[in-house]
C-alpha cells in the first residue's frame, strides 16, 4: 500500500531544491525548447547553456556523430553571450517558475569571474556552476579541468568576484590524472560543491569520407556509455569529502540511475543526452525515480546520498 | 504546449512499403497531423525503449491524411541501422514520433507560378507544398532529379499534381540524361516561375539558388543536415545563415529552418565557421568595431 508522496527535496550548498532531476549544461537551452512538452518548473532546476562573456559562434559542422549508447559531440560553446543571456534567456525561465543554474566558461579565470559576477547582479540564478572544460591558453590549451592548480585558480577567481549569495559549483572531468585531488582543489579554492562528469574525450571515424566524424579532431563523449565512469568519479569524489554536495551525471535515461547516483554520493542528478532521444526524459525519469522510491518504502530521497557507501544494513531512512 | 507546437506521441504504424529504392512508413498520428504545415518534418526514436542509438532521425513529411484522425507519412533510403530497424517494422508497432518541428515554407499571398525543385529523397517536402499552393491556386511546376530511375521520387505524384514535370537522373534511366540544375532555366522560362522551393543535397541547393538569383525569382531552400535532438537543444545541425540585420549567425537548422531564403545561406561557408559570424574567432560587433575604428582614427591624427 503506498504511503504518503515520498519527500524529494534536496539541498545544494544553499540552493533548495523540490526534488533532484536537473537538466545538464548545454542539454536543454534555457528551458524553452522543452517547455514544449512539459512544465519545466517541475524540474529540480534548468542548468543553462555554458554562457561566456561574448557571443561565440562554437565549432564548425558536422558537430556529432551517434557512437554505441553514446554520442560524441563537439559544439564548442555556441552562445549569445552572457548579456543576451541575462536579458533574454534567463528571465523567461524565471518567469515560467523555472530555477536555474547558470553554467559559465570563460577564456580565463578573470572571464569567468566577469561573467558570473554579472549572473549574480542579475539575480534569478539558484547556483552557479563552472564548466571548467575549456581551452586554458596559459596552459597549451589544455582544459581548466586536467590540472588541480587551473581549476582552483578559476574557483578562487570567481569567489573573490561574488558577495557569496549563489552556491558556486565546479564541473569537473574525468578526463584528468586524480579526479579526487581534482575535487579537493576546488573545494580549497572555494566551491560549495561539485558537479561531475563532463563528456570523455573520444573520437569516431566515418569509415565513407575516411575522416573524423566530428570536425576539429575529435569530441566529448556522453549517453548511457559513460554512466560506469561517472559512477565512478562520483563514489570516489564522495568517499574522499563526504560533506561537499555533488551534481551527479553522465548517461542519466532512467529513474533508477538517479537512484544509483545519489546511492554513490550525488544529492542531485542532471539529465543530459537524454534529453536529445527524448524532449521529455526529465519528466519522465522524476516519475520512475519517485515510484522507485516508493517501491523501496523510502520516504526522503536525501536519505539515499551515498547510501551506497554505508556498511550493509545500515538505515536507509525507511 | 502552445497549439502550434510539437507534440511527442507513440504513434502506431499503419502501413510500411516499399517504393523505387525508398521505404514509406504511414503512421497514425493525429496530433501531429493537424498541426503540419509543408515543409515540416517529424523526429523517430530507433531501436525501441533500450535502443543503443540514442539520436532521433528526422524524416520530412511527405503526406497527411485524415483518415483514421490524421496520418503522416514519411519516406527513406536506408542507410545504417536506425533506418534498417524503422524498414522492419510492421503494421500496428508503435514508433515514438515528435512533430511537427521545423519552420514551414512560406505560402505566397496571391496565385503566382511556383517550381518545385527536388534532388533524391529531397523532394518528400515538396509534394505537401505543392498540393498548398495549388489549394492557392498557384501554378506548380516539377523538377525531380536523381542518380537513376529507382531513386526518382514521386514520379506519378508530381505529374497528377503539377502542370509540367521534368524528370532528371545522372544516369540518362529516366526522364533527362544530367541535374535539375541542367532543367531548371528552361523551366523557369517556360513557365514564367514567380517563386522557386527546392529541397535536397546541399550542392543541388547551391545551384539552384545562384540561378534563381540569375533570373531575379526569390528562393526558398529546405536544407538536410544532419540532426540529434531535432528541437533546438544540441546545437548540432548548424550552418551560417544571414539575418535580416545582416549579421551571419550559425543558425539551428531545425529551429531557424529546415526552410531558409536561398540567398541568406551561405553555401560556400556550410561546414565552416565564416570569419565575420556573430562569435567568430576574432569577431567583433558592429558597434565595437566601429568605436575601435574611431579610437584608431583619435590615435591617427
Amino acid at each position: 500500500m503506498p504511503g504518503a508522496a515520498p519527500d524529494l527535496r534536496t539541498a545544494l550548498g544553499g540552493a533548495d531544491l523540490p526534488n533532484p532531476v536537473l537538466t545538464a549544461a548545454g542539454c536543454a537551452g534555457s528551458g524553452r525548447e522543452l517547455a514544449q512538452f512539459f512544465d519545466i518548473a517541475r524540474l529540480g532546476a534548468v542548468t543553462t547553456k555554458s554562457v561566456m562573456l561574448e557571443a561565440r559562434a562554437g565549432r564548425p559542422a558536422p558537430r556529432m556523430a551517434e557512437t554505441p549508447s553514446g554520442m560524441l559531440s563537439a559544439v564548442g560553446l555556441q552562445g549569445p553571450g552572457v548579456d543576451v543571456f541575462l536579458q533574454r534567456d534567463l528571465p523567461w525561465l524565471i518567469s515560467r517558475g523555472g530555477r536555474a543554474a547558470v553554467s559559465v566558461a570563460g577564456g580565463t579565470p578573470a572571464e569567468y569571474a566577469e561573467v558570473a559576477h554579472r549572473v549574480e547582479e542579475a539575480g534569478g540564478a539558484s547556483l552557479i556552476e563552472l564548466n571548467l572544460s575549456c581551452a586554458n591558453p596559459a596552459d597549451q590549451g589544455r582544459h581548466f579541468a586536467v590540472d588541480p592548480d587551473a581549476a582552483a585558480g578559476v574557483v578562487a577567481a570567481v569567489r573573490a568576484r561574488l558577495s557569496g549569495g549563489v552556491p558556486v559549483f565546479a564541473k569537473l572531468s574525468p578526463d584528468t590524472a586524480d579526479i579526487v585531488a581534482l575535487a579537493k582543489a576546488c573545494v580549497q579554492a572555494g566551491a560549495d560543491g561539485l558537479a561531475l562528469i563532463n563528456t570523455v574525450r573520444g573520437m569516431a571515424i566515418d569509415t565513407a569520407t575516411m575522416r573524423p566524424a566530428v570536425a576539429g579532431g575529435g569530441g566529448g563523449v556522453s549517453g548511457p556509455a559513460i554512466r560506469p565512469i561517472a559512477l565512478g568519479c562520483v563514489y570516489d569524489v564522495h568517499a574522499a569529502l563526504p560533506d561537499v554536495p555533488l551534481i551527479g551525471m553522465g548517461g542519466v535515461h532512467a529513474g533508477t540511475d538517479v537512484l544509483e547516483f545519489m546511492l554513490a554520493g550525488a544529492s542531485a542528478v542532471a539529465v543530459g543526452t537524454a534529453n536529445f532521444h527524448d524532449p521529455s526524459a526529465c519528466v519522465r525519469i522524476l516519475r520512475e525515480f519517485t515510484e522507485a522510491l516508493d517501491e523501496h518504502g523510502i520516504a526522503r530521497a536525501a536519505d539515499l546520498v551515498g547510501g551506497a557507501h554505508r556498511p550493509i544494513g545500515a538505515a536507509l531512512g525507511r | 504546449m502552445s497549439d502550434l507546437g510539437p507534440v511527442q506521441m507513440r504513434s502506431p504504424v499503419l502501413t510500411v512499403r516499399r517504393v523505387d529504392a525508398y521505404v514509406a512508413i504511414t503512421v497514425v498520428a493525429p496530433g501531429v497531423a493537424e498541426r503540419f504545415r509543408s515543409g515540416q518534418f517529424v523526429s523517430v526514436a530507433v531501436g525501441g525503449d533500450q535502443s543503443s542509438m540514442l539520436l532521433r532521425r528526422p524524416f520530412a513529411v511527405h503526406d497527411v491524411k485524415p483518415d483514421h484522425g490524421g496520418t503522416v507519412e514519411f519516406r527513406f533510403a536506408v542507410r545504417g541501422q536506425g533506418t534498417a530497424w524503422l524498414a522492419d517494422r510492421r503494421s500496428r508497432d508503435l514508433l515514438d514520433i515528435v512533430g511537427p518541428l521545423g519552420r514551414p515554407f512560406p505560402l505566397p499571398r496571391d496565385p503566382v507560378n511556383c517550381v518545385l525543385v527536388g534532388g533524391g529523397s529531397g523532394s518528400a517536402p515538396l509534394f505537401p507544398l505543392a498540393q498548398a499552393l495549388r489549394r492557392r491556386g498557384c501554378r506548380v511546376d516539377f523538377v525531380i532529379g536523381a542518380a537513376s530511375a529507382d531513386r526518382v521520387f514521386g514520379a506519378i505524384g508530381a505529374r497528377r499534381v503539377a502542370e509540367t514535370a521534368t524528370f532528371t537522373t545522372d544516369d540518362g534511366s529516366f526522364g533527362v540524361r544530367g541535374t535539375v540544375v541542367d532543367a531548371l532555366p528552361g523551366v523557369i522560362e517556360d513557365a514564367r516561375s514567380d517563386v522557386v522551393y527546392a529541397c535536397g543535397p546541399m550542392p543541388m541547393l547551391r545551384e539552384v539558388s545562384a540561378l534563381a538569383a540569375n533570373f531575379g525569382v526569390p528562393v526558398q531552400v529546405s536544407v538536410e543536415e544532419a540532426m540529434a535532438c531535432g528541437v533546438g537543444v544540441c546545437m548540432s545541425c548548424v550552418l551560417p545563415v544571414v539575418g535580416d540585420d545582416g549579421i551571419t549567425r550559425m543558425a539551428r537548422s531545425c529551429v531557424d529552418g529546415p526552410v531558409f531564403r536561398g540567398e541568406r545561406v551561405r553555401f560556400d561557408d556550410v561546414g565552416a565557421i565564416p570569419f565575420d559570424a556573430l562569435g567568430a574567432p576574432g569577431w567583433k560587433s558592429v558597434e565595437q568595431g566601429a568605436q575601435d575604428d574611431a579610437v584608431a582614427e583619435r590615435e591617427v591624427s
